[in-house]
This record gives structure tokens, sequence and C-alpha cells, in this order.
């Protein structure tokens, strides 16, 4: 028995819309066996994912709160992916976009100057482009594998946080928490709703998508981008430099990342603290890919991402099912995604008659 | 036929094969007798591979019947092909080029070392095929390997050998070679099943030829007794079109392109060194570059069109339209005037997920198509209708990808790609390589047609003929040396041979002695 897998060549629009629908319809079903054979019930349990979520203001403003970040990191995230520059150390270029906007309210506390903000979303934007531009540099300079080196700055990112926490941001006030001080209500972005967390920061994220949709669908630069991570010999035979893709690809990235740090410590956290990231460096390259790598798709994918993370902390009470069912269920998203798309762009042949012999033979 | 009264070797009855775009083979009869030379001929895209790879089991037929000596095969695959005495050579040889003759061979063939040597000086001997057992593959010439694969089958009980396009890659001495082998094989009552699209062979070599057109048998005939033009006129249903001979010639005063003593070393292995390479392309002519796969033709290509810049050459070396480039990119070159049609062309010359009209702005994006960096869709559109219908490139319009088009269509969408480029140096590497004839002629004709309105043009070919049609002057390529600038009117196929197999050195005219154990 053989299993070939045959690229198609020719799809329509309606299939690549089907896979999000199957994922998600297999998912659920798959999930809803799970959860009955641990005693819970799947209905209750979906209704926690899917419809309380919508059921309370507060709660559908917590889904704009996560979408916000998880938007901005997955689609310049896509647009690396998609140039086949595979950094997956967001995560750390959040840490360091989070840690250089936070120098300006521990060093200006008193500070009420309307620049504070403007400031610190700059300074977040180069700390996460100086974490990744490193990478960037690696990579063009000596071969080094970005996968590696994004990741391994992530772990040095952590260190350099704690560093940080414990020791000259350590709010003295603190209790000895490792967290800094609180910041001044002009480092702060604006709730937009009294009440609740959602503020406007989250007119970032959506300049940013649409910035990302002119260059990838409208400029050249995104031309050259997924030609070179289509065809890395088509594109050095046009004359496109594969080390300019690499520079481009981490530092939009690292650009995205720090933003989407700085948000989450002057909006959020209101401090920079340990837990600043909540893991929205790694949703996002789950969040991208489930959005096709595509600017409006992933504009979709993190609303939906964004859903189940709040249905998911809703499922822990009401639905009462441990975090671990939880975490298996967006697992399973994500593994029956990529099955989805593999059947879509492949043709599966099983050759039951191929013997072992001729396979044998022919080498 | 002469030999009637005896069993077919090898029988074929209705065999069908389909893919999903197209029938490679239409209910296929064909009978080889024993002791025969039996050609398959067809024009690229025919089926004449597919057919081959039915009949060795490599494949398996959607319907029809395959006999052996009269008795139908139930299971094929290439393990019971070779148990029952079927040899193939395929285009692409199938050797490790870090092993030595001697171990390749005793990957298929059992037996201990000594003994295989001894058989392989054997079998060399007594078809005029020596070969030095113990020597490193990637040290042989093409002719060697070639050899090599021979003896391989001929090592087991042969009773049909398949070879499929074998002198497309060798230079005339060594088809000469090949030839005699054959012959004494046939004599020795081997059959062989001979795929080709060049006439001339076929009508010197063999006793039958059945000619395939568009995946159906459309003739069996004698090759003896035709003529090239009654079999071309088989093969693609019309006579071969001709290219219009020169009317006038007219060259530039100073080079277009001009490389002055280029050295480019390389820490691989398995690459060539170039070295001392000296060249010159005036506008207004074609000039050719002969030579053997693999003796420097893709280093030199690119370091020519600027992709690889690794050698750190001095300005001066390379020099294009009067400028020093060899320290400049793909897309300096490109701007002073340079095109390029690379051999590659899905992933270099294309790129196979791409549609018609994002594969134009790959290199046509200084033709007025961006705007501060933003493109210009309806300037691609209408760049790409104007290439499509101007070269004749068959599709369904510029929305499909490149990979949905057959190998001569997407040849012509690229090399009408950088001619509508305008270029003042053009360079093409294997211009009509696995081409049709009809679009490989079209293409050869705007070539001749450029060159008249005065452009540089440079062409790196493994096909002598071609390069004798089109090129006024022609040089040879050998180990990574170039010969001396030879009038293409003035000499004769044979000497260009002599440089591609070496015996003649490049670098002067001296011819060296009974080098015979090159040939």
């Amino acid at each position: 028995m053989r299993i070939k897998f045959e690229a198609r060549t020719e799809f329509s629009k309606g299939v690549l819309l089907s896979v999000p629908l199957i994922t998600i319809f297999v998912s659920v079903t798959v999930s809803s066996f799970l959860l009955l054979a641990l005693g819970k019930s799947p209905m209750m349990t979906m209704y926690s994912f899917f419809i309380a979520p919508f059921e309370t203001f507060y709660s559908v403003t917590e889904i704009f709160l996560k979408f916000g970040p998880l938007l901005i990191i997955s689609q310049a995230l896509a647009i690396g992916f998609r140039a086949k520059v595979w950094n997956i150390g967001a995560e750390g270029q959040m840490v360091m976009g989070a840690i250089a906007a936070t120098a300006i309210p521990v060093y200006f506390p008193d500070s009420t100057s309307f620049l504070l903000l403007p400031a610190m979303i700059i300074l977040g934007a180069v700390g996460g482009m100086v974490w990744s531009g490193i990478a960037a540099f690696l990579k063009t300079q000596f071969n080094a594998n970005e996968i590696l080196v994004t990741l391994m700055l992530s772990s040095i990112a952590y260190q350099f946080l704690y560093y940080l926490l414990l020791g000259p941001w350590k709010d003295p006030m603190g209790f000895n928490f490792p967290q800094t001080v609180m910041f001044q209500d002009e480092a702060l972005f604006t709730s937009l709703f009294t009440g609740v967390r959602f503020n406007t920061s989250i007119v970032l994220p959506i300049l940013f998508s649409l910035g990302v949709w002119i260059i990838m669908e409208k400029s050249f630069i995104g031309f050259k981008l997924v030609a070179g991570g289509t065809a890395p010999k088509a594109a050095g035979y046009a004359g496109f430099s594969a080390k300019t893709a690499v520079w481009q690809s981490l530092l939009l990235a690292g650009f995205a990342a720090g933003i989407a740090g700085m948000s989450e410590v002057a909006g959020p956290i209101g401090q920079l603290q340990r837990s600043v990231t909540s893991g929205y460096g790694y949703t996002a390259i789950i969040v991208a890919f489930l959005g096709g790598l595509h600017p409006v798709g992933i504009v979709f994918a993190s609303f939906f991402v964004a859903v189940i993370q709040i249905g998911g902390d809703i499922a822990l009470v009401s639905a009462d099912i441990p975090i671990s069912a939880v975490r298996v269920f967006q697992g399973l998203i994500l593994v029956f995604y990529l099955a989805t798309y593999t059947f879509v762009h492949y043709r599966i042949q099983i050759d039951w008659k191929q013997q072992l012999s001729s396979a044998k033979a022919s080498l | 036929m002469k030999k009637d009264n005896l069993v077919p070797l090898l029988s074929l009855r209705k065999l069908t094969k389909r893919y999903p775009a197209l029938v490679a083979n239409d209910r296929i009869d064909l009978d080889v007798i024993p002791a025969s030379i039996h050609a398959i001929l067809g024009e690229n895209g025919a089926g004449k591979s597919t057919l081959m790879k039915l009949t060795y089991g490599v494949i398996e037929p959607d319907e029809g019947e395959l006999f052996w000596e009269g008795k139908k095969i139930k299971q094929n695959n290439t393990f019971s092909s070779r148990k029952r005495g079927i040899g193939m050579l395929f285009q692409h040889f199938s050797l490790f080029e870090t092993l030595s003759v001697v171990e390749n061979i005793s990957l298929t063939i059992p037996g201990n070392r000594k003994i295989l040597s001894e058989r392989i000086k054997k079998v060399g001997a007594a078809y005029n095929m020596i070969i030095n057992p113990e020597a490193l593959v990637f040290s042989l010439s093409v002719g060697e390997r070639q050899r090599i694969e021979i003896i391989r089958c001929l090592m087991q009980d042969l009773k049909l050998l398949i070879l499929d396009e074998p002198t497309s890659v060798l230079p005339p001495q060594h088809v000469r070679s090949l030839f005699h082998a054959l012959r004494k094989l046939r004599d020795s009552g081997v059959a062989i099943l001979y795929i080709s699209h060049k006439l001339e062979e076929v009508i010197e070599l063999c006793d039958t030829a059945t000619i395939l057109q568009d995946g159906k048998v459309t003739g069996t005939v004698n090759p003896h007794e035709r003529t090239v033009q009654e079999l071309a006129t088989l093969m693609i249903g019309r006579n071969i079109p001709q290219t219009k001979p020169r009317t006038e010639k007219r060259l530039t005063d100073t080079p277009i392109l001009k490389i002055s003593n280029l050295d480019a070393k390389s820490d691989n292995p398995f690459s060539v060194n170039l070295s001392r390479i000296d060249l010159k392309v005036h506008g207004g002519e074609i000039v050719g570059i002969a030579g053997v796969s693999g003796n420097g033709q893709k280093e030199l290509s690119r370091v020519l069109s600027g992709e690889d810049l690794s050698h750190n050459l001095h300005p001066k070396i390379i020099e294009m339209m009067g400028k020093p480039v060899a320290d400049l990119g793909v897309s300096d070159r490109r701007r002073l005037g340079f095109s390029f049609v690379p051999e590659e062309r899905l992933g270099r010359g294309a790129i196979a997920p791409m549609t018609l009209s994002e594969n134009a702005l790959l290199t046509a994006y200084g033709k007025d198509m961006l705007d501060h960096g933003f493109i210009r869709n309806n300037k691609i559109e209408a760049f790409t209708k104007k290439c499509i219908s101007d070269f004749d490139v068959r599709c369904r319009g510029t929305n499909v990808i490149a990979s949905s088009l057959s190998g001569g269509n997407l040849q012509k969408f690229i090399v009408g790609r950088e001619l509508s480029l305008l270029p003042k140096l053009l360079f093409l590497a294997q211009p009509t390589w696995g081409v049709d004839i009809g679009s490989a002629t079209a293409i050869r004709q705007r070539l001749l047609d450029l060159r008249d309105q005065g452009v540089a043009i440079l062409v790196i070919s493994e096909e002598l003929e071609e390069l004798f049609e089109i090129s006024d002057r022609l040089y040879v390529i050998h180990n990574g040396q170039i010969s001396p600038s030879l009038m293409t009117a003035e000499i004769k196929p044979d000497d260009i041979g002599e440089y591609m197999i070496g015996i003649r050195n490049v670098s002067n005219n001296f011819i060296k002695g009974n080098n015979a154990n090159q040939v």
C-alpha cells in the first residue's frame, strides 16, 4: 500500500471558504464526544464557548480586548509566513515592546504630558523591532535558522523581564511583588466605555491590518515577499533580494508585536508584570494560519480565537470543565484545520495494489 | 514486415493511460520482434515516455494488455520487468555520483565486487564499451555514464533494452560509438526500443519505426525507406516549419557583452569551476555556447545573470552595454537592457502557482507597471495580453496559473516576456529544451528577427543542431573553460564535438594525440 499526495492545481473560492467551516464542525463534534466521556454536557460547554461570550456587554468588550493584540501580531506574522520567514518568537518581541514602553512611566512617573502615550507607542515598536532585528541580522549574516533564534530570543526576553521586575524596576511600594509602578493615567489608553477594559488601542491593530492589506494586495513589496516565499529561485532570477525579505518580514513582526506588548501594559494591565503577553505571541501563529495567511481571513480568525478564549474562560466556571479540556478543544481546532487544509489542497490517492517488491526494485 | 512468422517479444494491445488533463496514451498497439531496433518516434508530449514507463512497469495502464513472448503479463512492475529481461535507460541517469562504477552496479546486480568487476570488463570489451570499474561516477563523462547504465542492463539476461532519448545529451562522437554498440547488441539477439524525436538518427539506426502523435499511433513504417520530410509529416502532421535564411548582416562596432578572463571557483565539489573565460557578443549576432551538460553552463549562466555574486569579481570582468557590471545584481543588469531566459521554467523563469499576469510582473515591473511602489493592474494586464497574443501562447487567459500551461507554451510565454522588455542583450539557456517542434521553430524565428534588429543574443544549448541553425558564431564549453570563437559557417559538427569531449583543447587549437579512451 502506498499513499500519495497529489497537489490540486485548481480549486474554487468556495472550497477554500469551506476549510474553516469544516474545521469548526469537526472540532465541535469530536470534542463533544470527549466531553461526554468526561461526563460533562457538550451542549452546555458549546453554549459557554460560542453563545455565552455574547450574552453580556462586558464579555463582548473582553472579546475585542483580546481581538486587538491577536489581530496585529498575526497580520504581521502572516506576511513573514508567506515569505517563508518562520518567526515564532513574536512572544519575545511582544515582551521587549512592553519593556521598552514601560521605560517611560518608570523613569518619568510624574509626567502628565500628552506625548507620553505616543512616545510609548514608538518605544514599544522599536523594542520589538530590535528584538526581531537580531534574528534578521543573524539570519542574513550567518544563515542562522530564524525558528531557533526567535524562539530562544523569547526565553531571553522573559529572563530580562524577570530581572527588571525583581531588580531595578520593582515598585518600591509594591510589597515586593514582581511588578512595576502602576502607570499614571496619561500613560494609559482611555477606556471606550465606563467600567470596561476595552480601550482606544484597538485603533492600532485596525490601522495596521489596513496597511497590511494594502501592502499584500496592492504593493510591489508584498508581491516580492510572496514571490520569494513561493519560489526563491524565481525571486533570485527576477532580482528580488532574499535578505531584504527577511529584514522586512522580521522587522514588521517586531513592530507589530512590540505595539501589542505596549498596548497590554498601557491598557488592561496598567503596569509591567510577569504575565504581560497572555500567550498572544504564540496564539497569533495559530490565528495567522487559521486565517489562511490572508489579511481579511485573519480578521475573522482573530475574532474567532478571541471568542473561544473568552468562551473557554466561561466554560471553566459555568460548564465546570477542567482547563485541560479547554486547551484540548483549542488544540483540536488547529489540528483539524491543518487536516482540512491538506485535503483541500491535495488529492490523496491510496494505491492498494502497489507491492513492496516493486518499491524495493525501483530503488 | 519480413519477420512476421516470429512470435513478437513484446506486444501491447489497446494500452491506454489517462491523466487528469489529457489522455497520454490512447489505445496503443505495438509489436516488438527480437533482434530488431524499433523506434518510437514522436514530438515532445506525444506520449513516448509514458508508453515506455507502462512497458517497464513504472506506471500502470488504465486499460489494455501487455504480452511477453506471447503470454499475457498479469502483474507488471519494474521488478518483474527486470526478471523478464527488460532493461531501461532513462533520460536522466540513475547513478550515485560519489560511488564507483562497480559499486553502482552492485546495487542492482548480485555478486561480489571482484566478480562484478571482471564481468564489467568482459561485457564492456564485447560491445566496445570499455570502462574502468573502479572509477568514481562523478569523474566520468556523460557518454561514460551512459555506458555504465547500458552495461548494467547487459549484465542481467537482457532481451529488451529501452532507451529514452539516449543521444540528447551526447556529443556526435559518442553518438557514433553508442550506435555501434546498439547494432552489436541487436545482432546478438536483443530487441531495442529506441525513443527519439530525431529523424536522421531513426533513419540511420532503426529497423522499424512506430510514430506517435497526441498519444495515438499514426503509423508503423520502415524508416530506411522514408525520407526525413516524410517521417516529419507523419510525426507532426505537417511539414517541419523552416526558419527564414539570413538576409543581411550588420554588427555593432563595440561588443554589447564582453567577458574578460573570468575565473569563478566554487567550494561545492559538485559544481564546475569556471576558468579564464573570454567571450564577446556584438549587437546583431547570435552567439552559441555548445557543450555537454555539466561542463559549467549552469555556473556561467548564474554568474552572467547576476544571480551568483559570490565570487567578488572585479567589475570590469563582465561588461554589458559598455558598462562594468560584474559587481551589479540582477535588477541593475536588467535596468541596463539585459534580459534572461533560464533553463528551468517552473520555479525560476516562472512561479508555478502564480498567474500569468503575476509572472509578467516578476521581471517586467520596470515596464511602467509600478506607481510609487503600487501595482498597476491594468498595465500588467495589457502587457500580459500582448505577450500572449504576440507569442501565440495557448492558454485560457491571463489569470491561469503558470503550471497549467504545457512546457512549450510556458516557454513561449517566458521568452515572450523577456523579448517584450526590448532588451539590448538577450541571454537564453536551453531555449527550446522539451518544447514541441512548432513552438521551437517559432522561438528560433523570433531570435533571428531580433538579431536582425541589432540585439546581441547569447544562447547556451546542448542541442548542436539548434546552435548550427541559429548562431553566427559558436564557443564550446568544456570543464569550465571556453574554446576560441568559431564561425558556424566554417566549422563542422564533428569539430565542435571534439571540443565538447575535450580531445581538442579548449584553450588552444592543438589536437591531442590518441585520446581514444575519451570516445
